[in-house]
Order: C-alpha cells, then sequence, then structure tokens
C-alpha cells in the first residue's frame, strides 16, 4: 500500500509498520549507508507549537540522511502572527520544501495541511489528536525488546488528551497485544478512540488504579498528567500524586517489565528508577532518529509504506 | 390525510412537499436546505401536527423549487421518517424517502473546539455518517445526540 502523508496512526497497516521497523533496524545496523541519500532535499519543520525533541530528532534524521531542514522560526514572528491561515502557510512552504512535518494545536491541522499540498505531510502532533511518528519510535523500541505480539501492555496517565497515547493504542490493533489503560475517571481515554478500538476488537481493559495489573505487564508506558487539565491545584496535586511511579513501586513488576513515556517527564517516573533496568525512555527518545529516518526514506523515496 | 389537517397548509402547485418531519425540526430543515424566506416562492410550514405515524410532525411546502435527492438526504440525520414529494401541477409526480448520505459537508459545525474545522480556514466541515452518528473528517470527533443543535449552514 502506498500512501502520500502519515496523518494518523489508524491509516497504518501491520504491513505498514513492520516496513519502517525493519527499515529502522537497517538503518541502525549501517547508518552510513543511508549518508547523503537525500542530498539536495528539503525537509520543512512547521512547529507551531513549542517542541525540542521531536523537531531536533526530525532535524537529525533529516541531516542524517544528508537533507537540509528549514523551519519557520518562532512563531511569534512569523506570518501566522498576522493571521494567515495554515492552508495559505503549507501551501507557500510547500515550494520551498520536499516535504512538510507539521506541529499544530489544533485536532486534524495535518489532515487539512495535507488536502492542500502534493508533497509528503508528516503529523508530528495535532492537539490533543494523533502524534503517529512517535508511535513509529515507540513500537521500534517495544518490538527490539519485546516483540509487537503477546504483548501486554498498561497505558497510564493523560489518556484523554495524550496524542501520543492515542496514536500508539490505535497501532496496537494490528498485533495480538493487550491494552491496558490506567488513568483518573476525567482523563479516561475519549470516545472516538475507545470507538475505534472496539470496532477493531483490539483487547482493552480500562482501570483507574494501577497495582492490580502491573505483575501482568510486559510495558507501562506512563504519559504526563498535566497541571492545566484541572481548574484546581489541590485536585490536581492529588490525583497526579496517584499516577507516579518509583523504583518501590516496581517492585511488583516482572523484573523484564520495560517502562518508556514520550518525554519530557516531570516526576510522574521517580529518578530512582532510571537506574533500574526497567527503564527504556532514554533509548526510546533515541530510536526516534533512525525511525523517523526511515518514515523519511519511505515517504521521500517513493516506496512509501 | 383527513380534511382537517389539509386545511392546516393549502396545497401547492409545482414545487416540492417534505413530509413526516421529526416534530419541531422543520426550521432545522429550511436551514440545511439553505431557504431563509427571502426568496422569491411560497413556502408553507405545518409545525407539531398531529400525525398517525409519528405523533406529531411538522410538514414543509416549498412552492416552485423542486429539491433534489441529494439535497434532502442530509436531512435524513434530523428527519429520518421524511418524505419528499414532488408536486407538478397539484399532482404529486414523484414520492421518495429520505436516505442516508455517506457523508456531509458544509451542513454540520464540530462539536469539537479544537478542532480545525472551527478555525478560520478555507475549509467546509466533512462528517462521514455512521449508522448511529457522524464523524468528523479532521479531528474523528464522533457525535450521536443534538445533531440538529450542530447544524450551521
Amino acid at each position: 500500500m502506498r500512501q502520500d502523508h502519515l496523518i494518523t496512526a489508524t491509516q497504518l497497516s501491520r504491513p505498514d509498520i513492520e516496513a519502517v521497523l525493519d527499515r529502522a533496524r537497517e538503518i541502525d545496523g549501517s547508518r552510513e549507508a543511508f549518508e547523503q541519500r537525500y542530498s539536495g532535499s528539503v525537509l520543512a519543520l512547521c512547529f507551531f507549537e513549542p517542541s525540542t525533541r521531536t523537531k531536533m530528532s526530525f532535524e537529525t534524521a533529516a541531516k542524517r540522511l544528508g537533507a537540509e531542514t528549514i523551519d519557520m522560526g518562532s512563531i511569534e514572528s512569523s506570518s501566522v502572527k498576522k493571521g494567515e491561515s495554515l492552508a495559505d502557510t503549507v501551501r507557500v512552504i510547500e515550494g520551498y520544501a520536499d516535504a512538510l512535518v507539521l506541529r499544530h494545536p489544533s485536532e486534524g491541522s495535518a489532515k487539512m495541511a495535507s488536502e492542500f499540498v502534493d508533497v509528503p505531510v508528516i503529523n508530528a502532533g495535532d492537539g490533543a489528536g494523533q502524534h503517529p511518528s512517535q508511535t513509529l519510535l515507540d513500537l521500534h523500541t517495544i518490538r527490539e525488546r519485546h516483540g509487537l505480539d503477546d504483548l501486554t501492555i498498561g497505558i497510564m496517565g493523560d489518556l484523554k488528551y495524550g496524542r501520543t497515547v492515542h496514536s500508539l493504542a490505535s497501532a496496537l490493533t494490528n498485533f495480538d497485544a493487550t491494552q491496558h489503560f490506567i488513568s483518573p475517571e476525567s482523563l479516561r481515554l475519549p470516545r472516538s478512540v475507545r470507538f475505534d478500538l472496539h470496532e477493531s476488537g483490539a483487547q482493552v481493559r480500562e482501570h483507574t488504579e494501577l497495582d492490580a495489573v502491573l505483575p501482568e505487564l510486559d510495558v507501562l508506558y506512563v504519559t504526563r498528567i498535566q497541571r492545566e487539565r484541572f481548574p484546581d491545584e489541590n485536585e490536581y496535586h492529588q490525583i497526579a500524586g496517584e499516577y507516579r511511579i518509583d523504583a518501590d513501586t516496581l517492585s511488583a513488576a516482572d523484573p523484564d517489565l520495560t517502562v518508556m513515556h514520550p518525554l519530557p517527564r516531570v516526576d510522574e517516573i521517580a529518578a530512582d528508577v532510571d537506574e533500574t533496568s526497567h527503564a527504556r525512555y532514554f533509548e526510546q527518545a533515541h530510536n526516534g532518529v533512525p525511525v523517523r529516518m526511515a518514515l523519511l526514506d519511505m515517504l521521500l523515496g517513493g516506496d512509501a509504506a | 390525510m383527513s380534511p382537517d389537517r389539509e386545511l392546516r397548509v393549502s396545497k401547492i402547485r409545482n414545487g416540492t412537499v417534505i413530509d413526516h418531519i421529526t416534530g419541531g425540526q422543520s426550521l432545522n430543515v429550511l436551514a440545511i436546505l439553505g431557504i431563509d424566506g427571502s426568496e422569491e416562492f411560497s413556502l408553507s410550514i405545518g409545525m407539531n401536527v398531529p400525525s398517525d405515524r409519528l405523533g406529531r410532525k411538522d410538514i414543509l411546502k416549498v412552492e416552485g423549487r423542486e429539491l433534489s435527492q441529494s439535497e434532502v438526504d442530509v436531512l435524513s440525520l434530523i428527519a429520518p421518517e421524511a418524505t419528499i414529494n414532488i408536486v407538478r401541477d397539484y399532482e404529486v409526480v414523484e414520492k421518495n424517502r429520505v436516505e442516508r448520505p455517506t457523508e456531509v459537508v458544509g451542513v454540520l459545525s464540530c462539536p469539537n473546539r479544537n478542532c480545525i474545522s472551527n478555525d478560520d480556514e478555507p475549509v467546509e466541515t466533512r462528517f462521514a455518517v455512521m449508522d448511529d452518528g457522524v464523524r468528523c473528517d479532521y479531528c474523528s470527533e464522533i457525535l450521536r445526540d443534538r445533531i440538529a443543535e450542530h447544524i450551521d449552514v
């Protein structure tokens, strides 16, 4: 199946995912074989929201492939502040670049952008919607350690607004995975995501506490609960505290448990977890480069997954 | 229809009669059809008329305008029982039910305030029609209840 854009994880089939991850593995093994492959190509990084690691890892991936990157500078100094529509912005930038990476605060922004341009659009986060390139690197991390079938994963934290969660949950329906969702009631998965999981026949359970399910897990994927989701500061502190893990929490876990986090973390994973064999979140972040190199290779090279 | 009810809304010579509209929805039907009373043609609206089938129903008679099937199919979202009668020279020449379309474009606003279709962008809203609701093509939000409240035409 050929695809021109990467907008949502729901568009990805199992062969699509495996093709990207196989390519990432290949790149990991022989990075020099891919260097300069896209010399002369230009990747536009259109970030309408702050980003450190997603932007830097796309930039690194492009540069390791020999491509140049351009960006919009700060939003404050750009034409967006003058009231330009996203549709106009991407139509202009399309003329400068061979592919666009877009992060935007509105859900559906990447989908809309893709309707206005002919170059590939990669959704690098659309509001509380999707973040499919993050999912590919998450899956790469899981696959290299556990494989993607016969997997039991717990996904914990802000499941309502967490775009990495929405994309990961959707992509995992392609595999034989049991998904446990652990969150406060007010931050459970949105209806649209639950609907898709149900439609796909996924094995899904929802919980408000980690304790009971922790020993079963192969992977625990932790996300940040943001202060701004709660009108009341005390309520935030009380609820966020219940979804915080430390080395002591993990004493009840399987010794092979992998703990992941899309980062940045604040204090939902205590620093003492970093020293345990469970911690894989920095490795996960590093995987952003080979996976995004693979993704760019497939979209720019025209043999898209 | 009993003679008693015939009196409520007079017959039309040429045009479209939309009957069996869910009670109270006729103004939304007009909004969807883009009819606001400023047009040349005459229009009769019956609201909350007693109906054997629906309990109460609305009925619209649009003089001098024939509505196409695709124009009226979108009505199925708020008036699934509606029937469309095309009238020529006082005779009903065509009688159709509304059919659920596969998508509705430019009719509903997305209930997700953070959806790009609610930003100031040059796009029409687009919803896929599901068995029991509609779904935004942009942000995937599902709208099941009170669809009429999101009509924005």
